[in-house]
Formats: C-alpha cells, sequence, structure tokens
C-alpha cells in the first residue's frame, strides 16, 4: 500500500479517464484499508475503512445493504434490482453478464459487492477498486452475507439485529404454515420457466418448499434446477404446481398435461413479477417470500 | 471433398439391377429400427421394464396419458422430424451438387429459428403450447425466415455451384442470423433459458398436433421431391445434361429449394434447430448403397427418422428422469460423422 491518507481523489469523471487506470489505481489504493478479508471466490480483498460510496450488482445484495440501514450509501445498482424504492432511481450499471467497469470507474466507489456468478472482481481489483463477492444462492447464505455485509461496512451490531430478525420471522411464518397444515405434506411442482426447468431441493426456492413442509416431486439428486422430461411432472402427478403467470394457461395445451390433478383442478400458485423478485431472491426479505408462498399453498393445497 | 463427390457423381454409373433387393434390404432394415426405437421410446423411464410393460398392459390413468398423450406423439414425432431434415438434406445435396449441403450447415436452419423467434416475441406466446393457428403461423413465419436465409445463403455464394464457397457463405449467414435471434433473445432476459433450450433442440412438448402438422408437411414434401427425382439426377449429371433433358432449370432449382425450406422450417419449429441429421443421413444411404435419386429421396427420411428417434432415446434415458437437449445429442453423433468424413477424405487426397 502506497498510503493511509484519503486526501486526494481523481477529478469525477475528465481526469479519471485523462489520467487513466494506472493512477486509479494508485489513488484509490491510498483509501484508508481497515481489515482484509477472503471473499466467497477465495481472493483476499482490503476492505476499506467505513467506505460511504457503495456499488451493488445484485438485488439480493442492494436490499441487504438497505436493510443495514446504508441505503444512503449506495451511488449505483444492478439492472434488476428494484427495491427499497429509494434505490430505483440510481444509475444502473449493468446486469448479471454485462456489468460497465467504465461506469463504475466513474462513479469512484470505495467498495463494490457483487455476486460470484458475475466475472468483474478480477478486473476491478486491477483498477484498485476494492471488490467483494459474496455467493448469495441459498437460504444460508442469507444470514452469512448479512453478517459479512455488515462487517463491510462497519455496523456489525446492526447486521446482529437483522438477523435476529430474519430469523424470528422465518420461525414464525413457518411454525403458522405447519400449524395450517397439520402434518399433511402437498407434493409440488416448481417450474422456474416452461423448458422445462424445475427448482429442485437443492435451489433456494426448493428450500423454502422443505421448509414449508411441502414435498418436492424432483429429487435432490438433480441439482438445483433441473431440465426435466415433461412427462415425468405428468407422472408424479404433483398437487400443486407453481408456475409464471404467463405459462398458467398453457399448462393443459401441453400433451397430457391435462391429465394432471393439479391442472385439472387448478390447483396453481403463480405471482405477480413483484412477489416473484421476492420469492427468488434470497435477502433479508425472506420471510415475506416464504409468506407468499405458504399463503398460496394453504389456498390451493388439497 | 473429391472422395466423398465422386461417390455422389458415380452414383448413377454403378447403379446396377442388383440395387432393387439391396434398397429393400436397408428399407427393410430401416422399418425394423424405427418399430424398435418406438417401442423403446414408449418403454423409456419407468424403473425397470416390467413396470414398463405393466403399464402399457394394463393402464391406469396416469399411465395411458404418459403412453398416448405425451411418448406415442414425441417418438412418432421425432421420427417425422428427423425423416423431414433427412429429406431436405437429400435434396439439397443433389441441388447445390454439394456432399456437405444441409439445412444446419447452409445456414436454413438459423433462419427458420430466427422466423419462430420473431413470431413468438410477435404473439407473446411459448415456445411448447399453442393453439392452432399459432401453431400454422409459427411454422409460416420459420419457412419465410428458412426462405430468405436460403436466398441470401445463395446471394452470398453467388449462385448454386460454387461449392466451397456456398458451405462458407451458409456458414456465415448461420452465424449472423443466430446472433440475431441471441440479440432479440437477450432483450427479454425472461424467455433466454427456455429459447435456448428450445434453439439446441427439443423433443419434450411434441404432441399429436405437432404430429399431425408434421406429417402433413412430410407429405407435402416428400411426393413432389420423389416426382422430381428425375430432375435431380439430371441436376447431378452437370446443367448441360438437365438442359438437353428439356428441364427447365430455374423453376426446378426453386421447387427443390422451396420443398427444403420448408421441411427445415417444419421441423425447426416443433423442434428447434438439430443439426447434422440431414447430413448423416443422406450419407449413411449412399455409403451403403449406389442409388440414384428416387431411391435416395425414400431412403433418406427413413434413415434421418430412425436417427433422431434414437438420439432422442439417448437424450431422455442418460440422466432420467431429467434430458439433454436432443440437439446437443445429434450435434455430437454428426460432429464425429463429419471429422471421419474429413479424416477420409484427407486420407484418400
Amino acid at each position: 500500500m502506497i498510503g493511509n491518507s484519503r486526501s486526494w481523489r481523481p477529478g469525477r469523471r475528465a481526469r479519471g479517464f485523462a489520467l487513466g487506470a494506472g493512477v486509479l489505481a494508485l489513488a484509490h489504493a491510498a483509501a484508508a484499508v481497515a481489515l482484509v478479508l477472503r471473499d466467497d471466490l477465495g481472493r483476499s480483498v482490503d476492505a476499506p475503512n467505513d467506505p460511504r460510496r457503495v456499488i451493488t450488482l445484485l438485488p439480493s445484495l442492494t436490499e441487504t445493504v438497505c436493510a443495514l440501514g446504508a441505503c444512503d450509501r449506495l451511488v449505483a445498482t444492478g439492472r434488476f434490482d428494484n427495491w427499497p424504492p429509494e434505490i430505483v432511481k440510481l444509475p444502473k450499471v449493468g446486469g448479471l453478464g454485462d456489468v460497465n467497469i467504465e461506469q463504475i470507474v466513474e462513479l469512484h466507489p470505495d467498495l463494490v459487492l457483487y455476486s460470484n456468478a458475475q466475472r468483474v472482481g478480477a478486473r476491478l481489483s486491477e483498477l484498485g477498486i476494492a471488490a467483494f463477492a459474496l455467493q448469495t444462492d441459498r437460504y444460508a447464505d442469507i444470514g452469512r452475507t448479512v453478517r459479512i455485509v455488515g462487517r463491510l461496512l462497519g455496523v456489525p451490531a446492526r447486521a446482529a439485529a437483522l438477523n435476529a430478525r430474519i430469523r424470528r420471522e422465518v420461525a414464525q411464518v413457518r411454525a403458522e404454515a405447519l400449524a395450517a397444515r397439520r402434518g399433511a405434506a402437498p407434493r409440488v411442482y416448481f417450474e422456474v420457466d416452461p423448458a422445462p426447468y424445475a427448482a429442485g431441493p437443492a435451489s433456494y426456492i426448493g428450500e423454502l418448499l422443505t421448509m414449508l413442509g411441502a414435498r418436492n416431486i424432483v429429487g435432490a439428486a438433480l441439482g438445483a434446477f433441473p431440465l426435466l422430461n415433461p412427462e415425468y411432472v405428468v407422472r408424479r402427478d404433483p398437487d400443486v404446481i407453481f408456475v409464471a403467470r404467463a405459462d398458467a394457461p398453457h399448462l393443459a395445451a401441453r400433451p397430457g398435461w391435462a391429465g394432471i390433478t393439479a391442472v385439472r383442478e387448478h390447483r396453481l400458485c403463480s405471482f405477480s413479477q413483484k412477489t416473484r423478485d421476492l420469492i427468488m431472491r434470497p435477502g433479508p426479505r425472506v420471510a415475506e417470500g416464504m409468506r407468499a408462498i405458504a399463503d398460496c399453498l394453504k389456498r390451493e393445497a388439497p | 471433398m473429391s472422395a466423398t463427390r465422386s461417390t455422389l457423381e458415380e452414383a448413377p454409373a454403378r447403379r446396377t439391377g442388383g440395387a432393387q433387393p439391396a434398397l429393400l434390404l436397408w428399407l427393410a432394415g430401416c422399418l425394423a429400427i424405427t418399430l424398435a426405437l418406438t417401442f423403446g421410446g414408449l418403454l423409456v423411464g419407468a424403473s425397470s421394464i416390467h413396470t414398463s410393460i405393466g403399464w402399457i398392459l394394463a393402464p391406469h390413468a396416469q399411465s395411458s396419458i404418459v403412453l398416448w398423450q405425451i411418448r406415442l406423439p414425441r417418438t412418432v414425432g421425432a421420427w417425422l422430424a428427423g425423416a423431414l431434415l433427412g429429406l431436405a438434406g437429400a435434396i439439397a445435396q443433389g441441388v447445390f451438387r454439394n456432399p456437405l449441403a444441409e439445412p444446419y450447415l447452409l445456414g436454413t436452419a438459423s433462419g427458420a429459428a430466427l422466423g419462430v423467434t420473431l413470431s413468438l416475441f410477435a404473439g407473446g406466446a411459448s415456445v411448447g403450447a399453442f393453439a392452432w393457428a399459432d401453431r400454422l403461423g409459427l411454422t409460416g413465419a420459420a419457412w419465410i425466415g428458412a426462405c430468405a436465409s436460403m436466398a441470401l445463403t445463395i446471394l452470398l455464394a453467388r449462385g448454386v455451384l460454387q461449392t466451397a464457397s456456398l458451405l462458407l457463405s451458409g456458414i456465415v449467414v448461420g452465424f449472423l442470423l443466430s446472433a440475431v435471434t441471441a440479440l432479440l433473445l437477450l432483450s427479454k432476459p425472461q424467455m433466454w433459458r427456455t429459447m435456448q433450450v428450445f434453439l439446441l433442440g427439443s423433443t419434450g412438448f411434441l404432441g399429436w398436433p405437432s404430429v399431425a402438422l408434421l406429417a402433413a408437411v412430410f407429405f407435402v414434401c416428400a411426393i413432389p421431391a420423389t416426382l422430381l427425382s428425375r430432375g435431380l439426377d439430371a441436376l447431378t449429371l452437370g446443367e448441360d445434361t438437365a438442359q438437353s433433358l428439356g428441364l427447365s432449370l430455374p423453376a426446378l432449382r426453386l421447387t427443390l429449394l422451396g420443398i427444403v425450406s420448408l421441411a427445415t422450417a417444419a421441423a425447426v419449429g416443433e423442434v428447434g434447430i438439430i443439426g447434422f441429421v440431414g447430413l448423416v443421413a443422406p450419407h449413411l444411404v449412399r455409403e451403403t448403397l449406389s442409388v440414384n435419386h428416387r431411391p435416395l429421396l425414400i431412403a433418406s427420411p427413413l434413415c434421418g427418422g430412425a436417427l433422431l428417434q434414437a438420439a432422442d432415446l439417448v437424450s431422455r434415458f442418460i440422466i432420467q428422469p431429467a434430458e439433454l437437449p436432443v440437439g446437443a445429442v445429434t450435434a455430437c453423433l454428426g460432429g464425429a460423422y463429419l471429422a471421419f468424413l474429413l479424416w477420409r477424405r484427407s486420407r484418400n487426397a
């Protein structure tokens, strides 16, 4: 590290470009380093002390930062980030596969939080930007992510409180759902898209379903999101089908699917895009998402 | 290309009276394989053969749905789609006098896929579930796309007879149109995965409506193609021969290429892009049998149908109850066969 002073920064736009990546790297290395953490890609990241300008590249990370009361530190987010409302107007710096590195550099963030599936970390570190990868695929990742992000943002106490709240809410939703079911375990098929890809028990959604006492028709051995032979769904004859709203009217037109009990008796769960976001994102709103699933199961399960 | 082309050009000369029994034997073999695969296709997926046979002999509600509404149309549909591709390949190889011409390598399949994608965007429907009107519209859009891409390929190659540049421009057109399709899909991320599976080739959602449509197109294509087989023979021998027989070359070529496009469009509309079946089927026929175009046009669809049926069986058996895109299976088999053709050519050269 060159020094520990934060006094000098490159000009916002023109100078940053004119002086090029090398100078930028020096400038950012100058930010005070508080701790060195290993991220979920196994890279050591020099985490800056009290980062004020933060960019998140994944909706669940954005929600986590905001749930920790640090929404005002965000200067940009990923393209699909739409919650909470106060971040909607922030600049969008790309999606999963097409993150705009130049735009990120121009915003000179102290810290970038991204998904381990995005390939931007190495490039950003070369440019002297602290970039921390987080894996947020599973239920267990939620608490871990909250803890790590809380540490990175310098608010560990808030993180502990948030985790306690999430655990409490989830336990409550779960207890209510199981009590309402009285021991019955509906067999469910969760269609991620009509290829048909299913959400298996090893996926985040699959975990939520299992926690709510539903039995997935897909076995754990097939992995998180297997591409199924469509006749398998007919053979397993699920009690309830979770399907995208646009695909629900077409289920009966698929060869043989009109014979599935859930299709015949219209035991389908479809959600609005807003609710679908809630269910798909392993983040601090997990209990809300679980409640949406539980409500539909309560309504539709035989 | 000399070795493979010579097989093709010598074919009529080597034809002898012995070809007829050999052909019958060949057709019988293909039919037997087809029947075996159909039966296998009906059995696949249950925990054991015994439960499968039990299912068929003593059906309860769910098993008879699976058998009659899913496995039978899927197996028959896969055969028909393969037959259409085999027919398209056999005609294309004759018209272009090019042993490697086929819908996939000519870019025609990519054009049809672009047509399908565009019509899905316009209609907002999803793959695998259509009313009849949607299904016909989809095939129509695929046909327009196939014809346009065929015209583009020929235009780029400056005519139908530029053997090497035809394939190059076919590959260029294929890449170009696939890129346009990919760009379109990028704008609708929710369709991306489904369409990706569809574009890799998928027989998963073939139902009786698909089978009816494929069968209708098959007869519309196969009958005129067989009637025009003498013209194809003449084309293979050279333009002069064809002209001296009093054939109108532009009309003949246009009709034949229209048939190739329609066959490709119907197959792509129902099962996505399936490569190499159109290449391998006519080759397998010519490898084993020296024939002119009439028997070739009968045997290639039989062979193509059996090939795609077999690939479909592999795709749903190998990691059941999950499945592989069938196009990936045919690409593996077809790619290996193409490599073998090239290796043999270089050894003979």
